[in-house]
């Protein structure tokens, strides 16, 4: 008879004690317990090197939005791979080994996920090979034709068509995380905002939710707001922007160029809020930088910008030839999107409804609901769609915030950090779920910190899009997605 | 002013409009475009000024090729040039132009395209095999087309010279010039990488057909393979037009006509161009294989 060991028990933003750490085996099963029963992992990650290694995994229970913290202390160059068992966690694992040592025997397939190991070079490694007649080998990047980050892709080809596609990634790798532990204090605000430059609000909202649980702080309302409202600004200006450059994708241009300058105009909604185009210093630790002086001259500018952006994303739905070019081309099945624990667009496009929105709301998603947005193809099209519907609602959302924003001071003071304590905290980018898992040391100071962007859960899922998929669809598919090499590589 | 020396004129006027006029009709179809998007555009001369920006640039060349990478743009352009003056623009014969010169104006074109694909394969690079494989295959698939159209016109015209099929009046058969006309048009649009078929302005090089085969190209050379894209355009326009209008006695008004209509169809080239989208890859066969139905009609139609 196994004793049973559950993790501590918290939800999004709760900061509990550090938990105690369990025997390994103990903890592997209460994983594999844990997804049996419908939780995803959050964050899996290692602290310290083999043969002395502290594993931390956090489970979400998305019914009914309780997060699940489990910590074990491995002593050993080796632990067995759960990976067979739960395909989510094979980046996971591949990661704690690559930064901890620590070896999950009986991984399928165990390659540097970010290449910083000493003497790794980035790109260089065994890639998966098709052998056969006919059977060629397509490498794209690091280096690309158009203005993006560096990423390789590697694709195994039968003609025009795709049987397999392997993502290289690593080349943006910076240290954000180990930054945010050496400090100091000032800069790590300026780190969590661009780990991934284009999701600022939703790290910067993770980070500072994080600090605020751990230093028991309660955001004024006014700033709950103004954050919320941020946040569905930079997914509008993102969304709407994507749409455009699918559509610039299949050559259509009457959206591609309507949309181009809409996003920019959602983009100076932001920067009115706090003088940045992409928010950067708005969401600081005990609510928001700027206050909103003029809430009523914003609602006017956002009526305009969905009038027009309605008017050029409803061309796209009405083009046959744009609509038979996004169906069914790039699909990722539900039971596929489960079993890599795909999150946010890409993840509701396939029917997994996750929504840390609605699943696990903060701040002023606990009082104004906003509802999900869920396809069940799969495909390019639904990707779109979906980002389509998160518009229409993320514009009725910002527009009756701005018209009942609460009253108060939208700043307070934090006070320090509640030491040996561990918080996890969680936000909906546009993406998808951002997580900051963060734990203090005996003194109240950081002891570790880890983030968790979206696209580290969803490049897998792009990689599954591309089977048997035409080689010249990859463009589409890859924009469908839209993920970040920089919040992956951070 | 005598009429040989009217003549001489008119085969100057012809061959340089032939020479200057092409990149303007990417200047219409650019200009097109950005209209319909709602932007002012580039310039409408840009095309030009990007030739001459790229005639002064120095030139970069992979260790790897052969002198097929060297030779194939100007092989290209030339044959290109050939095929140019084998088309009547407007006024009477005067330029290249013989019995049989169809099939000599339909391989010109192929020599360029094998110089285009060859210089793609020299490179070595997975993408412009890759181009190279899709250029050739949809080529595969034009050549009935125009083939069906020249059929039809000779059949027409009781000639197998390009100066009598196109000049010649061939009223009475207004169904099979349409459905020439129509066959030839998507021809024009493959044969020149427009949407619907492939994207001139994308850098995707994964969905590119003819772009992909020439990212290696640099400088003048490269310079010379637009020229001459933008030539084929200017000469299939040409004979499109020819096809399409009625031939005017009077050569000079002729000329006009046909200029006016080869910046017509630039227009229309910029209209289709913003109204849909890109077609699927795969399915670009079926649409060249229904452009080859429709002119095989036209052809039926024609010897009835």
């Amino acid at each position: 008879m196994t004793e049973v060991v559950s993790g501590v028990e918290t939800h999004n933003g709760g900061a509990v004690a550090t938990p105690h750490e369990v025997a390994p085996e103990a903890f592997q099963r209460r994983i594999l317990a844990a997804a049996d029963a419908g939780a995803r992992v959050v964050a899996y990650y290692g602290e310290g090197h083999a043969p002395h290694v502290t594993l931390t995994a956090v489970l979400a229970d998305d019914r009914s939005g309780r997060l699940e913290i489990l910590r074990s202390r491995v002593d050993g160059p080796s632990l067995p791979s759960l990976t067979p068992q739960l395909t989510e966690l094979h980046l996971f694992e591949r990661e704690v080994f690559e930064r901890n040592g620590l070896e999950p025997l009986g991984h399928p397939w165990l390659k540097p996920v970010r290449f910083t190991r000493d003497g790794d070079v980035v790109g260089v490694t065994d890639y998966y090979r098709v052998e056969g007649e006919g059977v060629h080998e397509v490498g794209v990047g690091p280096i690309h034709a158009g203005i993006i980050e560096p990423g390789h892709f590697r694709f195994q080809c039968h003609g025009e068509t795709v049987f397999h596609l392997e993502i290289s990634l690593g080349y943006q790798h910076r240290g954000v995380e180990g930054g945010i532990l050496r400090g100091p204090t000032k800069r790590v605000l300026h780190l969590v905002e661009t780990a991934a430059g284009d999701t600022t609000i939703a790290h910067t909202l993770a980070h500072c939710e994080a600090r605020e649980a751990l230093a028991g702080t309660r955001v004024p309302a006014r700033a709950q707001a103004i954050r919320a409202v941020a946040l569905e600004l930079e997914r509008l200006a993102n969304h709407v922007g994507d749409l455009g450059a699918l559509a610039g994708d299949v050559a259509f241009l009457p959206t591609a160029s309507y949309c181009g300058r809409i996003r920019g105009e959602l983009l100076n909604l932001t920067a009115a809020l706090c003088g940045n185009r992409f928010g950067r210093g708005l969401v600081v630790p005990g609510g928001v930088a700027f206050d909103v002086a003029d809430p009523a001259e914003l609602v006017e500018r956002l009526a305009v910008i969905e009038r027009d952006a309605t008017g050029a994303v409803d061309l796209l739905w009405s083009t046959p030839a744009v609509r038979s070019r996004f169906e069914e081309t790039g699909g990722v099945a539900t039971a596929t999107a489960q079993e890599l624990g795909l999150v946010g667009v890409a993840a509701r496009a396939s029917g997994v409804a996750v929504d840390v929105r609605s699943d696990h709301p903060t701040g002023m998603y606990r009082l104004a609901h906003i509802p999900m947005s869920v396809a069940t193809s799969g495909d390019v099209y639904a990707r779109a769609s979906v980002r389509w519907l998160e518009c229409a609602r993320s514009f009725a959302f910002v527009r009756e915030q701005l018209t009942a924003l609460p009253r108060g001071p939208v700043r307070v003071p934090l006070g320090p950090l509640e030491p040996a304590s561990l918080v996890v905290a969680l936000s909906e980018g546009w993406r998808g779920e951002v997580a900051h898992v963060v734990r203090t040391d005996a003194a109240g100071g950081l002891a570790s910190y880890r983030i968790l962007d979206p696209s580290f859960h969803n490049w897998s899922g792009l990689a599954m899009a591309l089977r048997s998929e035409a080689i010249s669809d990859f463009p589409l598919c890859n924009k469908s997605f839209n993920l970040s090499y920089c919040g992956y590589d951070l | 002013m005598t009429a040989s020396a009217n003549a001489l004129l008119g085969t100057v006027v012809d061959v340089l409009a032939l020479l200057a006029l092409p990149p303007l009709l990417l200047g219409v179809i650019n200009r097109v475009k950005a209209i319909a998007g709602g932007r002012r555009g580039q310039p409408l001369l840009q095309p030009y000024h990007d030739l001459l920006r790229l005639m002064r640039k120095g030139m970069v060349f992979s260790e790897t090729t052969t002198w097929i990478f060297r030779a194939a743009p100007l092989v290209t352009l030339v044959a290109t040039l050939l095929a140019g003056l084998l088309v009547p623009l407007g006024g009477g014969a005067g330029r290249i132009g013989f019995e049989g010169d169809l099939v000599l104006f339909v391989y010109l074109f192929a020599v360029g395209r094998f110089f285009t694909t060859a210089a793609a394969l020299d490179t070595g690079s997975p993408f412009e095999g890759m181009g190279a494989a899709r250029e050739v295959t949809w080529a595969l698939l034009t050549e009935p087309a125009i083939f069906f159209v020249l059929l039809s016109l000779a059949t027409l015209s009781d000639s197998l010279s390009l100066d009598t099929m196109l000049l010649a009046p061939a009223t009475g058969h207004v169904a099979t010039l349409v459905l020439s006309a129509v066959g030839l048009f998507v021809v024009l649009l493959v044969e020149c990488s427009r949407v619907p078929f492939d994207d001139p302005n994308t850098h995707l090089e994964l969905t590119m057909v003819h772009e992909v085969m020439v990212l290696d190209h640099s400088g003048p050379l490269f310079g010379a393979i637009l020229y001459g894209a933008a030539m084929k355009l200017f000469i299939l326009s040409t004979f499109l037009v020819r096809l399409a209008l009625p031939t005017l006695d009077d050569p000079w008004a002729g000329r006009g006509v046909a200029l006016a209509g080869v910046l017509g169809i630039a227009a229309l080239i910029g209209v289709v161009e913003s109204a849909t989208a890109r077609v699927r890859l795969s399915r670009v066969p079926n649409l060249i294989a229904g452009a080859a139905l429709i002119t095989a009609v036209g052809f039926l139609l024609a010897v009835r």
